[in-house]
């Protein structure tokens, strides 16, 4: 198992990095429905208690949800911005747990296709954030379509959300042999959420390593480090705290699957520069 | 059943109405007479009116309360169609409301059809693409929709005449009607053009389920009626899988899979291409390491 220079293999080829000071994760997963809006917004909300300055953009195109998972009710979005009918600066918006948003807004159906037009416009809305603030986080969209693609081809890190379910598994799997392939990733981070027991994160992680050692690195010639950034218990607090709207980490910061969040946060920092 | 009744009611009640004394004893049967006419009559009209308004659920429902006068209504025509197609005359006695729900019913299936091959026709193919695309962006299920085109087909017109090519067209319509599942929704959406709809069909039976269909157009020779001459054609495919968890649109999933198609009659058509999808990189020799890695930790 090597373990190369983290930057040196997730840098997306011969993009025009302008100088700033934040680094991009995007936040991915394959199979919707394994939580990941729901870990973007506590994430965000646990690096902001951490004193960081964050934007969670919602990426999810095609469906976006983080509004509902923050109970906001956003009059600019992301649409206003590519449509030229708002400005970036009115889009960005403070939501609960201390942190900004920028947000897709629903019934952006002509977004759930990338075309060159989107790539441009998703291309400089976050090339101009990402200099002011210290994390920024884009929650994708879930599947692999092109347009999660190439979201998380603008990211620095890619972190990807799992249960230990078998499809979401193979989303995963697949996920990360798509980045791994075309986008030259060579360090994925990884998420269990919705664990059942103590230790089935590093089991997911185990297993995932060993197929992708198996089948992915012979291919490739390089292996692929993946990186276990936590495990989030499947708690009954979550579910109550999505369908009431609220962000766990407000709400109960005590319990489990919070705690988790934030230790989760810790490790993401710990790994930063 | 229930509406059935509540006619006959109705009827009865009517009838009792009429024949106890509402209007007078003395002229209670000709007034029975002249009142249920007017009634009927007047459902006619309106009946009639709402048919030039192309309201058949007006249509049913009116005639279903006045059975007497289903004659004027012209169904016969409906009836032509239904025996034209093959089809058994509804069940029931004339003008019952299961008889009226047997033609409609058969009406729709017959709208619903192509009427060359019997499969869906473009209507019905819209209709379910719609109801599919939404489903998938809710379930997160895998849905594959093929387009299929039948390779050179102006050859087999210009050479052996239209009324062979109608008859490939019903032959290779039989054979992917063949290959699929009877959830499958196989339809002719224009004219040598076919698509299949698969819902619930994993990533990595897509490609197996399309090549099967290739492989058995181009097996199955076609014989001609009189000359018993035999014709081989052969079928492109294209294909993609319906976008999951996304909302998307019909238009751009059927663009997604011609694109396909259009790749496959350039790289020499008799070929499948389906869009890569992501998930189809995982092979099953992968899939069964990664759980069989599982349970094994998972009972330790």
């Amino acid at each position: 198992m090597t373990s190369p220079d983290a930057t040196d293999g997730s840098a997306v080829a011969a993009r025009p990095v302008p100088a700033r000071r934040s680094r991009i994760t995007a936040i991915t997963s394959g199979k919707g429905g394994v939580g990941k809006t729901f870990i973007s917004a506590n994430l965000a909300a646990a690096l902001a208690r951490m004193g960081r300055k964050v934007l969670v953009l919602d990426a999810d195109l095609g469906l976006a949800n983080l509004d509902v998972v923050l109970n906001l009710f956003p009059k600019i979005t992301l649409h206003d911005v590519f449509t030229g009918k708002s400005a970036l600066d009115d889009a960005i918006l403070p939501a609960p747990g201390g942190f900004s948003v920028l947000l897709a807004g629903s019934g952006m159906v002509e977004y759930s296709r990338m075309t060159p037009e989107v790539r441009e416009q998703l291309q400089k809305v976050i090339d101009e954030v990402a200099p002011r603030f210290d994390c920024v986080l884009l929650d994708t969209g879930a599947g692999i379509s092109d347009v999660v693609l190439y979201t998380v081809s603008l990211a620095d890190d890619v972190l990807v959300v799992a249960t230990p379910e078998p499809t979401s598994l193979t989303d995963a799997y697949a996920t990360i042999k798509v980045l791994a392939s075309t986008q030259g990733r060579r360090e994925v981070q990884l998420i269990v959420n919705q664990v059942r027991k103590p230790g089935e994160g590093r089991t997911v992680r185990v297993q995932l390593q060993q197929v992708l050692d198996r089948y992915v690195t012979p291919s490739l010639g390089a292996s692929i480090r993946l990186d276990l950034l936590g495990e989030v218990p499947a708690d009954a607090a979550v579910r109550d705290a999505v369908q009431r709207r609220q962000l766990l980490l407000d709400t109960m910061p005590g319990a489990l699957a919070s705690q988790a969040v934030v230790a989760v946060a810790a490790r993401l920092l710990a790994h930063r520069p | 059943m229930a509406a059935v009744c509540r006619r006959s009611d109705g009827t009865k009640r009517a009838k009792r109405r009429f024949a106890g004394g509402h209007f007078g004893g003395g002229w209670t049967q000709p007034a029975a007479r002249l009142a249920r006419l007017i009634v009927i009559v007047v459902v006619i009209e309106r009946a009639r009116a709402s048919r030039r308004q192309h309201n058949p659920p007006a249509v049913a429902h009116i005639t279903a309360q006045a059975s007497p006068s289903v004659d004027v209504l012209h169904l016969e025509q409906a009836l032509q169609l239904l025996a034209q197609s093959g089809r058994e005359p509804p069940p029931g006695e004339p003008g019952s409301q299961e008889w009226l729900q047997g033609l409609v019913d058969a009406l729709v299936d017959l709208s619903s059809r192509d009427v060359l091959t019997g499969l869906a026709n473009r209507r019905s193919f819209d209709l379910a693409l719609a109801r599919e695309v939404d489903r998938v962006a809710r379930s997160g299920e895998a849905a594959l929709l093929l387009m299929l085109d039948i390779d050179h087909f102006k050859r087999v017109n210009d050479t052996w005449g239209h009324v062979a090519g109608d008859q490939v067209l019903r032959a290779v319509a039989v054979a992917l009607q063949d290959c699929v599942r009877p959830m499958d929704l196989v339809a002719r959406i224009g004219g040598e053009e076919f698509a299949i709809i698969l819902p619930n069909c994993p990533a990595l039976f897509g490609a197996t389920v399309a090549e099967r269909v290739r492989r058995r157009v181009e097996h199955v020779p076609v014989t001609l009626n009189g000359s018993g001459q035999q014709i081989q054609v052969t079928i492109s495919i294209g294909g993609a899988f319906a976008p999951q968890w996304v909302r998307s649109t019909p238009a751009l999933w059927v663009e997604r899979a011609d694109q396909q198609l259009y790749r496959a009659k350039a790289q020499g058509r008799n070929l499948v291409q389906l869009e890569a999808s992501a998930v189809s990189l995982v092979s099953n020799e992968e899939r069964q390491a990664l759980f069989d890695t599982f349970s094994s930790e998972d009972h330790e």
